[in-house]
């Protein structure tokens, strides 16, 4: 995993765990069912209109809150391939980690990324274009371990090699 | 070199010669704590690695505390999965649903002690630094790795050092100190940082006073809290384990990332108002606002000094009849204790609803939920759109002393002219 391809999808600053996952939804066994309910509360018709290759580019603190990981799950299950944020909560990075979505922390303007912006992401290299808008911009490169993770599409499918 | 105890205790449980902030390490957990995320993504993940055991099943502490008894079909159809699978893998300490919250009972049980390196599969696992121990939450996948293998990666976190001094004034608690913190650092002041308590203010803390703090550092996104051990703690012990353990002391070099320093008899009824943990205000502020509901309980605040001060509050009163409150001991232990000092009484004279011990209203499950626009007060540690109930419904978090004083005043109410 190296080259990443997206659209922008832009979210705020301290976007928790229970706005990804509404509490409500938590003991639903359906993952279909739970998926409708993603973000409903700050955008009732995300999981309608989030396209397979969207890009998440938020603020702070980015999954703050509970360590409930259904909040990655159903990124996963929408196609979510990368998460770039200004900072993440540190469970919410693990469990991003985990699952095999890059967990991408950038430092942004406001006015370098908007919706539908198309990206392009460069793992190894360290950087990030936004072909819109004509503009490169670096982040610290990820650990080579937590790459390995990625490779293997998360932390389960590497284990397993291992075990 | 010299060492914070979030270093020291990572130290001690990684195979490395030294150890400094930012590094990464892989290391040996004592004790992983699990809920109904088992049977929500836990068992699918670990069925995936095909094992049919658990790396050491002493090692893990099971309980159902979330939705408990069951309010929803789908509520029961979990716990049956999470059952199945302690079963299945021979988990010895399985609690069940009876006993209460996680983050009370396990430590109740002296389950958390000195030097030890617990992770649970629930953010305020941080609550166990309250026992100069390192511990936090973790998810589903990474509980699936600690089944499996028994270790975990690390990044060694900065410190901050928090030096408390001095005692609180009557009708002030930990919660308003926590909340004070919280509101000066933000809710990202602390990410991927453990913080410390120093201090002859941190002596002056009662077990549980400590708990809520530890209990609420991660709303300032903290990896751990932790406390010195001291004679308070070693007295709290000895009631609830014979097993031996190590006290862990910073060294006096250790570096600090940043220091703060508190006199807690400065600190006054403080809230945390709609929808965020951080967004903070002094109790003047919101003083007058009404409300529909008053809930006492939870992980943060359901322990004896949090009911305690509240009956003390409502002992002769009565309950706004405009507001509903709500009573959730934290464990079986407190609600019997509730029980024989009469507050249980005390509560339903004041007409009060008194549930079983679980985490119910604080996660908008059952037994409280919040309907459309309702205002609700709660010494909980989350406010987050929709925490409680309905989008559109709005909370406050307070100290218990502050929801029983709103609770009797229909609208939110500074409680220190009461007591
Ligand atoms: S009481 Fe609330 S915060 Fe505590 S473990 Fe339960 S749901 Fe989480």
């Amino acid at each position: 995993m190296d080259l990443i391809k997206g659209y922008a999808y832009i979210l705020g600053d301290d976007i928790s765990t229970d706005d990804i996952v509404p509490s409500h939804t938590l003991t639903m066994r359906d993952s279909d069912d739970m998926v409708k309910h993603t973000l409903e509360f700050i955008d009732p018709y995300f999981s309608k209109n989030v396209d397979k290759g969207n890009i998440i580019i938020a603020g702070e603190n980015f999954g703050t809150g509970s360590s409930r990981e259904e909040a990655v799950h159903v990124f996963k299950f929408l196609g979510i391939k990368a998460v770039v944020a200004r900072s993440f909560a540190r469970i919410y990075f693990r469990n991003l980690m985990n699952n095999g979505i890059p967990a991408i922390s950038l430092k942004w303007d406001l006015n370098q990324f908007a919706k539908e912006d198309v990206i392009k992401i460069s793992l190894l290299k360290g950087i990030i274009i936004n072909k819109s808008k004509n503009i490169t911009l670096n982040f610290e490169k990820i650990p080579d371990f937590l790459m390995d993770i990625l490779e293997n599409d998360g932390v389960i499918n590497q284990l397993k090699k291992k075990l | 070199m010299s060492y914070t105890l979030a270093e020291k205790i990572l130290k001690t449980h990684s195979n490395v010669d030294e150890i400094s902030p930012g590094q990464f390490v892989e290391a040996d957990i004592d004790l992983i704590m699990v809920h109904e995320q088992l049977g929500g993504r836990i068992h699918l993940e670990y069925k995936k690695l095909g094992l049919d055991t658990v790396w050491d099943p002493n090692k893990i502490f099971f309980i159902l505390d979330h939705w408990v008894p069951a309010p929803t079909i789908s509520a029961a159809q979990m716990h049956q999965d999470c059952r199945k699978f302690a079963e299945e893998y021979g988990f010895i300490h399985n609690m069940g649903m009876d006993k209460g919250i996680c983050h009370q009972v396990l430590p109740e049980m002296g389950f958390a002690r000195p030097g030890m390196l617990i992770v649970g599969s629930d953010s305020h696992t941080t609550t166990y630094g309250a026992f100069n121990c390192l511990s936090t939450g973790i998810g589903a996948t990474d509980v699936s790795v600690v089944f499996a293998t028994g270790k975990l990666w690390f990044k060694v976190p900065e410190s901050i050092k928090i030096n408390l001094h001095g005692h609180f004034e009557k009708g002030t608690m930990a919660k308003d100190f926590i909340l004070s913190l919280i509101g000066d650092i933000s809710t990202k002041g602390a990410i991927y940082k453990s913080l410390e308590f120093h201090g002859d203010g941190a002596k002056n803390l009662t077990i549980d006073s400590r708990m809520t703090i530890t209990n609420m550092v991660v709303e300032a996104g903290a990896k751990f809290g932790i406390f010195l051990p001291d004679d308070r703690l070693k007295e709290w012990l000895a009631k609830r384990t014979s097993k031996q353990y190590r006290n862990v002391v910073p060294d006096e070099t250790a570096e600090y990332q940043r220091e703060l320093t508190y006199n807690l008899s400065e600190i006054t009824p403080t809230v945390a108002k709609p929808s965020n943990p951080g967004n903070i205000a002094k109790i003047e502020e919101v003083e007058g606002i009404e409300i529909d509901q008053a809930f006492l309980g939870s992980c943060t605040n359901g322990r004896m000094e949090d009911l305690r001060i509240a009956a003390k509050i409502l002992e002769g009163n009565k309950i706004h009849p405009k507001v509903r409150m709500i009573v959730t001991p934290a464990s079986r232990e407190i609600y019997l204790q509730a029980l024989k000092e009469g507050l249980l009484e005390i509560f339903l004279r004041a007409n009060a609803i008194v549930t079983n011990s679980t985490c119910g209203a604080c996660i908008g499950g059952h037994l409280g939920v919040l309907g459309p626009n309702e205002v609700c007060i709660s010494s909980t540690n989350r406010n987050f759109k929709g925490r409680m109930g309905d989008p559109t419904s709005e909370v406050y978090l307070a100290s218990p002393a502050t929801v029983a004083a709103s609770a009797i005043n229909g609208s939110i109410k500074d409680p220190r002219g009461l007591l």
